[in-house]
Parts: structure tokens; sequence; C-alpha cells
């Protein structure tokens, strides 16, 4: 037991949420995180998701990594993730169709998310299951943290709303003449706010800034 | 022919894969560190994007859909054959590249396998699979091959404008003076935002 939870496993599962972050560090994953951020609700929704599938489909590629033949083994490794994105986005077909809608494309661009392919080919290839699990685990939670960061700032400031409750949409607010920012609900914004997050991160560790 | 030309510049533009839908952002921000290479890439991308959808279109119509070739609604497993086909174009795109244009494949050989999980492409496809069933006055839809390869070829174009402007910048900027912790990748994001913001204005443009 106290094997399965050694330093070097928490260091995996820990690593990512800040110096090894998927999104601000290893540049892994852009493209949703910055689409589905315009709501909290489907940024959760999909940072679940990504968890989800990247821990399993380490899994499955650290347990099949002895026989996989090296020259084949992107085909083999999107078609297992091709699979399990496909079930999930069944589930959220069934179970949140109003959140899959908002998704839109961007569930089946989970297929081509770079975190993918690069934690199956940097991580799962080389090390055994549980390990990778938690590797997968620990990325998905990363990269969820920065979706609901980036998501907070723009619902909030962009529609005064917190997962659709009001926070800012009140007579009292109103009259001191503070109006929502429309332009935070733009896909520029969250440009910029991924670009602060990464300054805010860069600025506490000193080591990780670029010369 | 106006639809055609309407949707052309429309997925230049308004629909544009970076700065309107964030599509392809991982080798766009890895790659354009300088103009030539980010010509190449954009060029690839292009190319893969022309030949690629025109066939996605015709398996999403002819085979994957009710009234196709098999007589089952099998949209579900889009996901797999859209990506097995891009993958499998790709690789097969290597190979004849390599074979008759030895110097084509010099600029672009490195680049062809990072396109095969480039989202752009991919997200193309599946735009285009929402956009079939589109009422056709609507200016997004796509009622045939013709305007799969259209908005195949404006979707490219697009991104490769945005990928050759990025790189333009960022050489400018090696000169700059940027406070520290934003270096690198931080001023990157806000650059295209910058960017991405001067797109907007083309938001209400009608052709």
């Amino acid at each position: 037991m106290s094997q399965l939870f050694s330093k070097k496993n928490k260091d995996v599962f820990f690593n990512p949420f800040n110096i090894d972050n998927p999104v601000t560090v290893q540049v892994l994953g852009i493209c949703s995180a910055l689409a589905v951020t315009a709501k909290l609700e489907p940024a959760i929704v999909m940072g679940l998701s990504v968890t989800v599938i990247v821990a399993f489909a380490n899994v499955i590629i650290s347990l099949l990594r002895k026989t996989i033949p090296n020259r084949i083994r992107i085909i083999v490794q999107l078609v297992v993730v091709a699979a399990l994105v496909t079930i999930v986005s069944e589930v959220l077909k069934a179970y949140a169709y109003d959140v899959s809608v908002q998704l839109s494309v961007y569930v089946g661009l989970i297929i081509t998310n770079c975190i993918l392919m690069g934690r199956l080919e940097a991580f799962a290839m080389q090390n055994a299951p549980w390990e990778s699990f938690l590797d997968g685990l620990g990325n998905g939670i990363g990269y969820a943290m920065i979706l609901i960061v980036v998501a907070f700032f723009r619902e909030l400031l962009g529609a005064g709303q917190i997962l659709g409750f009001n926070i800012l949409n009140y007579d009292c607010i109103a009259n001191t003449g503070y109006m929502n920012n429309g332009l935070m609900l733009m896909p520029p914004m969250a440009l910029i706010i991924v670009g602060c997050v990464i300054w805010v991160q860069r600025a506490r560790n000193k080591e990780m800034q670029e010369q | 022919m106006e639809n055609l030309l309407s949707l052309f510049v429309r997925s230049i533009f308004v629909d544009n894969m970076i700065f309107a839908f964030f599509l392809g952002m991982c080798s766009y921000l890895a790659v354009s560190k300088n103009v030539k290479t980010a010509l190449g890439l954009g060029v690839a991308v292009t190319f893969v994007l022309v030949v690629t959808l025109p066939v996605n279109y015709l398996l999403q119509t002819e085979v994957l859909s009710a009234d196709g070739i098999l007589g089952m609604d099998l949209s579900f497993l889009s996901f797999i054959l859209f990506i097995a086909v891009i993958a499998g174009i790709v690789q097969l795109l290597e190979m004849i590249v390599e074979r008759f244009s030895p110097s084509l494949y010099a600029s672009l050989g490195i680049f062809l396998p990072l396109i095969a999980v480039n989202c752009s492409i991919m997200g193309a496809s599946l735009f285009m699979q929402q956009r079939i069933n589109l009422p056709a006055e609507n200016v997004q839809a796509i009622t045939g091959v013709g305007s799969a390869l259209v908005y195949a070829l404006g979707s490219g174009i697009g991104w490769l404008l945005a990928i050759v402007g990025l790189a333009a910048i960022r050489e400018k900027m090696a000169y700059s003076d940027v406070p520290t912790p934003l270096r690198g990748l931080g001023i990157t994001f806000i650059t295209v935002g910058l960017m991405a913001m001067a797109f907007m204005c083309f938001s209400g443009l009608k052709i």
C-alpha cells in the first residue's frame, strides 16, 4: 500500500497542478481550453471529460505498451482515444444534453487534444498502469484547473454571473455605474486571460522564466 | 457561385480557425518563431485540409448518414472514422510527396506527421458534419463536394494568414523589452488575443 503512494507517485500526481501544468507550462490542449471557457458550466464538464479520458487512455496504452509495434503506435493511440471520446460524447448527449450542445465540436476534438497524445507518448508508453493512471488524473485536473480559473473570470466579468446565478446583475451595483464587459465573452479575451495566468504563475516561480 | 464566394471569404476572415475557434493552437504557438517555417506549416495544413475534407464529406453523406448505402444512421462512428481517414491520408501524402518531390518533402516533411493531430483538420471535418444539415440559403451551409472543397481551402488560407502574421510579429518582438515573467509564452498569448480582436472587426462582413 505504501508503495502505491510513494514520494515519486505523489510527484507524478501533483506536479501537473503547478510546475508541470499541461496548459501553462507544457503548452498542450490550448484549443479547447480557450474555446469552452465563456461560461463556467461547460468548462467544468469539459475538464471532467478530459480528466476521465486521459486517465483511462493512459491505463489502456500502458497495458498495451509492450505489444504495440513502434511504427503504428500513433494510429493505435488515436483509435483507443477515439473510442473513449465516442463513449463520453454519447454519455453527455444522454445525461447532459444542453451542455453537450454548448460544447458542440469540442467534445469530438478531445481526440486531437494534444494533452492526450502528449501524455500517451511521453508517459504511458514507458510506465506501469498505476503510475500512468495517476499521471493522467493529475494532468486532467491540472487542465481543468486552468479552464475553471479562466471561465470564472470570463463569466463573472462578462455576464455578471457564476454558474448561471446572478452575482453582479443587481440595481444597487448598476447604480454605481458598473457595467458588464461583453468583450470578456468574446474569443480574444480568453487568450489574454490565459496570458495573464501564465504571467502570474511565472512571476511566482522564478525558474520558469524565459530569458 | 455567389454562395461559394461568400463561404470562401467567411471561412477566411469571419470563421477564422485560429481567431474564432482556436483550432490548431498547439502547433500554431510552437512553430511560429520565424516566417519561413510558419509558411511551410501553413501550406501543409491547407494542403491536408483540401484533401481530407471532401473525402470526409463523402464518407459522412454516402456511408454514415441514414440515407447512405448502408441505410442506417451510423454517425456515432464518425469520430473514429474521420480520424482514421485523416491519419491515413497524412501518411499517404507523406509517402507521395517523398517519392515525387524531394524538395517539397524537405520543406514540408517534418510537419506532415504533426498535422495528423492538428485540431484544425479534425475540427473542419466536425464543423462540416454540423453544417450539412443547415438550410441551403444559409451562407454557412455545405451542400456538396464543391462547397466542402471551398470551405477547406478558405479555412486553410485563414490558418496560413494567422500563423504567418504571428510569426512576423514574433520576429520583430525579439528586439523589444518585455517584462521577464511575460517573456516567451505569455506575451505570445496576449499578442494572439490582440490579433483576434483585430479580426473581430470582420464579423459583420456580408457579401
